[in-house]
């Protein structure tokens, strides 16, 4: 599972201020005399600010299933309680897990990058964990599903399953798009290529993604 | 200018085919492969119009070859009722999605946005690529729909439960068709969100030096607004989509009731709610009325900046109330429900902020015309199509006070009336944006003018035909001509037929206006006069600095340093009537933004 890093990556400075290009802010203007020593450059990263707001459309995305949920369950009476499969709780501490894992790795790499570590420390390894454990995670929701379905309970055999599937179903697709981020930064890694940024954005989605799932759990539990 | 020489581009000059034409990564094509695929979509929505205002016109009719579009839907080639709304829905979805929400934003906005903020590419430029390819295939999987099944589906653009989730025992077009249709806006949702990234994230981190905020060109200000709306809205429609397919093939019961009888048939749902749909579909959709007018709004103030020769009477209160338009358009889209039943404090909760919502639309459009006063206004096609979209606001959108009283709302609902008001305020307004930045950027996009004469011929026939098409409609909806009908038999009905035959003949009229436009557009771009220059308007912003057609990373291995706002024109002292804002002339004017 591990891999031999040889050497240490690269660290790419990201655009600023190699780029020398990028946002002004209105504390950046160019002077009428054009002297640009006097300008800073100051600019978040594409990385940094698009992960924020690619989360942010994930965010009104399970709003919107939040408010579906809601509304049909005023809607009728005929909404049924269901016994969430117990596996549920232990998929929770494994993303939880996963989350504690992948900061661990996000800190050893970052440091790894800096030159602060020891060569011979594998920087990969937590990484490694931490994508076992997300496969862990999308396992284990999967034996829900078939546990539910061999007990005769399917999309269709009740709204709540309804909600159950398409709430669960979504939040592991978007997981499954986690862990693609996950290995491409393993990939980049061993490759010494690898970006802070590119870490950085991976983590907080990774978060993101057990933050969502505990959310979901609640949700889950209290209106199912 | 400052020296990028040195610095690497994003991604380097494609060299084979298929990466520099077809899955391009460069934002200039991508906007090009966009504007082109809204060509394409509204050519399409036209010709649906134009059967469907022939059958309102005279319902015997035949239309020579309709019957290849569906034997079943045409047979002998006069529209069956259903068929007639199954091409209505298809008009809606195809203009309001391919059209209005894709040239103005997504092509204009792709080419254009990264240039005036003077960064070299978008951020993420395999998403970019994939937002459009992404948009095609939802484009034709919409339009696979003729061909699948008993047709597409005739639920109307906003495609209302439970007629959309009862599947094919409702009729010709409630099976495949509701979910090719549903398939289709999931798509086209992935794709607008993927592009709002983009667009955000281009604006607030790849501005190239001394570009602050305030010193964004006004077009570039309303893509940024209008992404921000897209990537909210457009991620609550899928979700709603998704739950719909759902309905349809796994038998969930989102949206439709118990006990529901269709054609003698109880259907198996139970406990689904109709109401739950409109409440997410209005809340993408009201925000999607914005979507498709705010990057107008942007790109015919830039254009007629430009043309008067000076700059609005306030750039930023321009920005603010735009801004002001996104926020309060999500507190609104309670006022499309008015008639759903809903408890008449929540009509007085939604009707509040609609009319609300007119205050920023009033300040924007007073400070285009106050601008306009005594402006010595260069008189061409952009400029024409420009003042065009301003009526066409203004028209539009006074009938939009009356709509947003529920007392008078639910006289006048699923009426002409409603028809004529949002086809004036969104449709025809959104089209003359659209037209608008075609003429002004062609030379920057293809390195060739239009031609100019008929550019004018375009316009004037577009704008008398359209108010001939479209205002006879809030007659029509008063009188209480009721739509979606696809025949006047009742009594009441039958002396409004002649105004449907006026309006018929209008929009046949029009629309050989668009087919000048589309002749004009084609013929320009391979024989049209060569650009005298690369900045033939004389504009300011930072695509008129650059080379025409720009080079790959935009502005070549000299990237732009910004001096000063971005309209300075009749700059007094200057040595011309207008600073670029790459200039680093120094000018004397207490207006710079800081």
């Amino acid at each position: 599972m591990a891999t031999t890093v040889h050497e240490p990556p690269k660290i790419e400075l990201d655009r600023f201020p190699s780029q020398g290009s990028g946002n002004g802010g209105w504390r950046n203007l160019v002077p009428a005399d054009g002297d640009l020593r006097r300008v800073k450059d100051y600019s978040p990263l594409p990385a940094s600010t698009g992960i924020w707001v690619g989360l942010a459309s994930i965010t009104m995305t399970f709003a919107a299933f939040t408010s579906a949920l809601v509304v049909r369950q005023g809607a009728s009476p005929d909404w049924r309680h269901i016994t969430l499969p117990p596996v549920l709780y232990l998929n929770t501490l494994v993303i939880i897990a996963s989350s504690v894992t992948l900061e661990i790795s996000r800190r050893r790499v970052a440091a790894f990058m800096g030159g602060l570590k020891d060569r011979a420390t594998n920087p990969a390894r937590w990484l490694y964990i931490t994508l076992f454990l997300g496969l862990l995670f999308v396992a284990g929701q999967t034996f829900a599903w078939l546990q539910l379905k061999a007990q005769g309970f399917g999309l269709a055999t009740n709204v709540s399953y309804s909600f159950f599937y398409v709430l669960t179903v979504a939040h592991a697709l978007h997981l499954l798009g986690g862990l693609g981020g996950l290995a491409r930064v393993i990939g980049k890694l061993s490759k010494s290529v690898l970006k802070r940024s590119t870490l950085d954005a991976t983590s907080r989605y990774w978060h993101f993604m057990g933050v969502l799932w505990v959310y979901l759990l609640f949700l889950l539990w209290m209106k199912l | 200018m400052h020296d990028m020489s040195a610095h690497a581009v994003q991604h380097g000059a494609p060299t084979s085919f298929i990466r520099k034409h077809v899955f391009s990564l460069d934002h200039k094509v991508i906007g090009k492969q966009y504007y082109a695929l809204a060509l394409l979509a509204a050519l399409v929505g036209m010709v649906l119009s134009w059967i469907m205002r022939i059958h309102l016109g005279w319902g015997s009719f035949a239309i020579p070859g309709l019957h290849l579009l569906s034997s079943t839907g045409a047979p002998g080639n006069v529209l069956t009722p259903e068929y007639y709304l199954q091409l209505m829905t298809m008009h809606g979805t195809i203009m309001v999605f391919f059209v209005l929400t894709t040239a103005p934003f997504a092509a204009f906005g792709n080419f254009f946005l990264p240039i005036q903020t003077g960064a070299e590419d978008m951020p993420f430029p395999h998403f970019n690529m994939m937002s459009f390819w992404v948009t095609f295939v939802a484009f034709v999987v919409l339009v696979a729909s003729f061909f699948a099944g008993d047709g597409p589906t005739l639920g109307g653009w906003t495609q209302y439960a439970p007629l959309s989730a009862i599947g094919s025992v409702g009729g010709p077009g409630e099976g495949i068709g509701v979910v090719l249709w549903a398939s289709s806006i999931g798509l086209f949702c992935i794709g607008q969100l993927l592009g709002a990234l983009n667009f955000i994230t281009t604006t607030l981190d790849m501005r190239c030096r001394g570009m602050s905020l305030m010193r964004l060109p006004l077009s570039a200000w309303a893509w940024f607004i209008t992404s921000i709306m897209g990537l909210t809205a457009f991620a609550v429609l899928m979700p709603a989509c998704i739950l719909l397919i759902l309905d349809h093939i796994a038998g969930t019961s989102f949206f439709v009731a118990s006990n529901l009888v269709i054609n003698d048939q109880v259907l198996p749902h139970s406990g689904g709610s109709t109401l739950l749909w409109q409440h997410l579909f209005w809340f993408f959709g009201h925000p999607e009325v914005y979507i498709a007018i705010v990057p107008g709004m942007g790109i015919i103030s830039h254009i007629l900046i430009t043309n008067m020769r000076k700059p609005m009477l306030s750039h930023r209160v321009l920005i603010y109330s735009m801004g002001a338009l996104a926020a309060l358009s999500y507190m609104v889209y309670g006022h499309h429900m008015f008639v759903s039943g809903m408890n008449p404090v929540s009509s007085l909760a939604f009707s509040f902020p609609t009319l609300v919502i007119t205050i920023p639309s009033t300040i924007i459009v007073l400070i285009w015309l106050g601008s306009l006063y005594g402006a010595k206004l260069r008189i061409n096609s952009a400029s024409l199509f420009s003042l065009g979209f301003v009526s066409m606001f203004i028209s539009g959108g006074v009938s939009g006070f009356f709509l947003a009283q529920p007392s008078i709302d639910i006289m006048l609902h699923a009426t002409y009336f409603v028809v004529g008001h949002f086809h004036l305020v969104m449709g025809v307004a959104a089209m003359f944006g659209i037209f608008a930045g075609t003429y002004f950027w062609f030379p920057k996009m293809a390195g060739r003018m239009m031609n100019e004469t008929l550019g004018r011929v375009h316009f004037w026939m577009s704008f008398v035909g359209a108010y001939c098409i479209f205002m006879p409609f809030h007659y029509l909806g008063i009188a209480g001509n009721v739509r979606r009908y696809q025949a006047f038999t009742d009594d009441y009905l039958i002396p409004l037929i002649p105004v449907h035959k006026f309006i018929t003949i209008a929009a046949l009229f029009t629309g050989v206006a668009q087919l000048i436009f589309v002749y004009n557009l084609i013929h320009s771009r391979f024989k049209g006069e060569i650009a005298p220059n690369d900045n033939p308007w004389e504009g300011t912003s930072l695509e008129w600095s650059t080379a025409t057609p720009p080079p790959h990373n935009n502005f070549g291995d000299k990237m732009p340093v910004v001096y000063h706002d971005p309209y300075q024109y009749s700059v007094e002292g200057a040595s011309t009537d207008y600073v670029m804002q790459t200039s680093p002339e120094k000018i004397n004017s207490p207006k710079e933004e800081k």
